[in-house]
């Protein structure tokens, strides 16, 4: 056997207890040895990662990837390759394509380009409803079997109670994961930022909390009633991580995740009307941030990119009028190490959140022990990166925090062994 | 990249280059628009209407919001101060997205314009102009959606500095849809800044915006308390579309509990002046014998609106041209 040998790096699987500088020895796509050197075969290429970690490869829950759609936003090529550099090795793609990815033929198109790009894998999300729409339910059980791990309706509405009660009863018959996202249109609509202080100030019209809190009491109880498999995405507001708790304490097995902007940013971001904080969910206030951050501390929340790429004109405008969202994928790994600098994110949590967590909640397996797949990223914490729009992966010209030096960055991303970025 | 618009407003040595908000200006630099206006109010009454301020300059009243009142006010002051004025009447069509919005722009900045006056239906429309699209033309915030209206908010301090002798110290009340009003969040800026005792807002929980305290404005629900002890009342109009949109159940009901009148006013000071933005919805926010009273300055405001244009674009246009004549040197 030829192997990949990895030395001096501080192997991170916190989910495992494992935190050593030890040595990792690939092949045949799998991890054959760790901290010894196998008994028989050669190293064929060695990797000295000092001063690096060695993590298991992220899975994002929820990316925004362009195409089909939009090709002046960004391919699945670029957005993939953008993800790499974030350390994911999967991505959940969100099915808000154009076509909708609500049929066998669009999720094929999207695994293909995917595949032709050999970057991060793409997990599609296939479309809840027929065309996003909220009335009519799209073939899930079709979705699934070639190859959606969830289906979601992104962000948009259902018709009324009564759709969304049928489509978690349909799913629940054959078992099917749903990502549902918490979202009460009727009080979000015209809001364009978190309500409080900063929009009164501001003019804008807000989205108030209640707008997901309410939403997600209906989901939990629909949840409830069905017995459907569920995970919330993006959650924004302090009250819902005590409503996950609590329905969790009555037996509800329910996941959530958060975006990691919404961990990073609240809504004086937006001050001075800065279009690119104009995010879908909301950023929203201090209170909030802190109970997103101690949720991802005690292990109860999964930390999504939300990575939404956009041309730069789509955020030229006045604020809501510019198109919502960020494009993360290039800044994720700084700003999440910003957290842990501060001492506002643990690291091993850091890692669980985006690894570990969201494998167990699709059945995956994402860790660094002998015998498992090698699907892993190797982060350089230490090296300072100034963002600038020209060096990005992502085509989206979108990011939080151009012209930033911030620490960190990806410096390999391996795939069943194969080194892709 | 983005500024604090009360920044972007200013140039490096705190002058004004262009008017976008009340908010963040220091209290001297409220006085000077107040004393210019009040300078240029003098001339007028001398018989002295034109002045050559902005001589061959060129203005241009861009509104992509319908308002007659307040263009024209806009024009009259651009012509007492000299300049070439040209009115443009931009609707916001559902295209006309951000792309257009910046076309329209770079092909009038193209046209040697110097100044533009803005009137826009999204918060922060001028201040995104200023910052990102021409900012060596002089922005005129003539309104951005529910953001600010600056130079009402202006005129409104000099009414009150003409009829109560100054700012300082007085109480004053608010009157109505504060949600959506971008006069008065200008007001409760100007006014906190240039010393105001106490601004009070009154109206129903729907219609003010969550944490306005955050703004220095204290709320109130009935005009009694509200009212108690005030030297200034500002009535605001009240837009019909509120009706539909579940935020009043009716004009009748909404003036009963808010409608100025004479036995409300009576629960101000009774040297209290009654203010009004117009136009006024007589019967909806106010009662005719108010709003045509003894206590009401109402049409004192028209007319000083066009002196305070007059001083916040001599002010602005003055401050670009200080800042590219040091650019060029």
């Amino acid at each position: 056997m030829r192997y990949l040998h990895i030395t001096n790096a501080r192997v991170l699987d916190p989910a495992l207890g494992l935190d050593q500088v030890i040595d990792v020895y690939v092949a045949d796509g799998r991890i054959q040895a760790i901290g010894h050197k196998p008994h028989a075969g050669e190293i064929e290429h060695s990797i000295d990662a000092s001063g690096q970690w060695l993590v298991p490869g992220f899975i994002d829950l929820g990316a925004h990837l362009p195409e089909p759609g939009y090709p002046h936003k960004g391919t699945i090529g670029s957005e993939t390759q953008a993800a790499c550099a974030a350390g994911f090795t999967h991505v959940c793609a969100l099915p808000d394509s154009k076509p909708v990815a609500d049929s066998p033929a669009v999720i094929k198109l999207i695994q293909e380009k995917a595949n032709q790009a050999g970057y991060a894998r793409v997990l599609p999300l296939g479309a809840l409803t027929q065309g996003l729409e909220g009335e009519q339910l799209a073939n899930m059980v079709s979705l699934t079997e070639v190859g959606c791990v969830a289906l979601s309706n992104a962000r948009a509405p259902f018709k009324d109670s009564y759709v969304l009660r049928r489509v978690m009863e349909y799913a629940a018959t054959y078992d099917l994961l749903l990502f549902l996202t918490a979202n009460d249109a009727a009080l979000a609509a015209g809001g364009c930022m978190h309500e409080g202080p900063t929009a009164t100030r501001l003019g804008l019209a807000g989205v108030p909390e209640t707008a997901e809190t309410v939403a997600l009491a209906q989901l939990l109880l629909l949840i409830e009633q069905t017995g459907v498999r569920a995970h919330i995405s993006q959650i924004s507001c302090a009250r819902s991580v005590r409503m996950l708790n609590h329905a969790r304490q009555q037996g509800l097995r329910v996941t959530a995740d958060v975006a990691l902007a919404n961990l990073v940013y609240t809504d004086e971001a937006v001050t001075g009307y800065n279009s690119q904080f104009h995010a879908q969910p909301p950023l929203r206030s201090e209170h909030d941030r802190q109970a997103l951050l101690a949720a991802v501390n005690a292990g109860e929340l999964c930390i999504s990119s939300n990575h939404r790429p956009h041309e730069i004109a789509a955020k030229k405008a006045p604020f809501s009028d510019a198109e919502a969202g960020m494009s993360l994928f290039d800044v994720f790994i700084p700003l999440a190490l910003q957290l842990v600098e501060r001492g506002e994110l643990q690291l091993s949590a850091l890692i669980q959140a985006c690894s570990s967590q969201p494998a167990q909640l699709l059945g995956m397996e994402q860790r660094l022990s002998e015998g498992a797949t090698f699907n892993a990223a190797l982060i350089n914490p230490n090296s300072q990166v100034t963002i600038s729009r020209r060096a990005l992966k992502s085509r989206g010209g979108n990011i939080p925090c151009p012209g930033e030096t911030l620490n960190g960055h990806v410096s390999a991303v391996f795939i069943g062994g194969r080194h892709v970025f | 990249m983005t500024t604090h618009p009360s920044q972007v407003q200013l140039t490096e040595d705190g002058r004004l280059k262009h008017f976008l908000t009340t908010e963040g200006l220091s209290k001297a630099l409220l006085t000077e628009i107040l004393d210019t206006a009040d300078s240029f109010i003098s001339t007028q009454e001398r018989g002295v209407k034109k002045v050559p301020l902005l001589r061959g300059k060129t203005v241009v009243n861009l509104f992509f919001e319908n308002s007659t009142r307040t263009r024209s006010t806009f024009e009259l002051a651009a012509k007492r101060l000299s300049a070439d004025i040209l009115n443009l009447d931009i609707a916001k069509s559902a295209t006309a997205k951000g792309e257009t919005l910046m076309d329209t722009l770079w092909n009038l900045e193209a046209m040697y314009s110097d100044m533009f006056v803005v009137r826009h239906a999204d918060s922060g429309a001028a201040h995104f102009i200023a910052e990102q699209v021409t900012p060596n033309v002089a922005i005129i915030n003539a309104g951005d959606g529910r953001h600010a209206h600056p130079t009402q908010a202006m005129l409104d301090m000099l009414t009150i500095r003409r009829h109560q002798h100054s700012i300082e110290g007085k109480v004053v009340a608010i009157v109505g849809d504060i949600l959506h009003s971008r006069v008065a969040r200008s007001q409760i800026h100007a006014l906190r800044t240039l010393g105001a005792a106490e601004v009070r807002v009154i109206g129903p929980g729907t219609l003010l915006p969550r944490d306005i305290e955050a703004l220095g404005a204290k709320p109130f629900y009935n005009m009694k308390d509200g009212l108690r002890d005030c030297d200034v009342v500002i009535m605001l109009r009240l837009q019909k579309e509120r009706m539909n949109n579940a935020l009043l159940p009716s004009e009748s009901e909404f003036f009963k509990l808010y409608g100025l009148t004479t036995e409300k006013l009576a629960f101000a000071k009774p040297n209290a002046i009654v203010m009004h933005p117009g136009p006024i919805n007589r019967g909806v926010e106010i009662e005719s014998a108010v709003a045509d009273g003894p206590q009401s300055v109402i049409l004192h405001q028209v007319s000083y609106g066009i002196a305070v244009r007059m001083a916040v674009m001599s002010m602005a246009m003055s401050g670009q041209q200080t800042q590219a004549t040091e650019e060029q040197a």
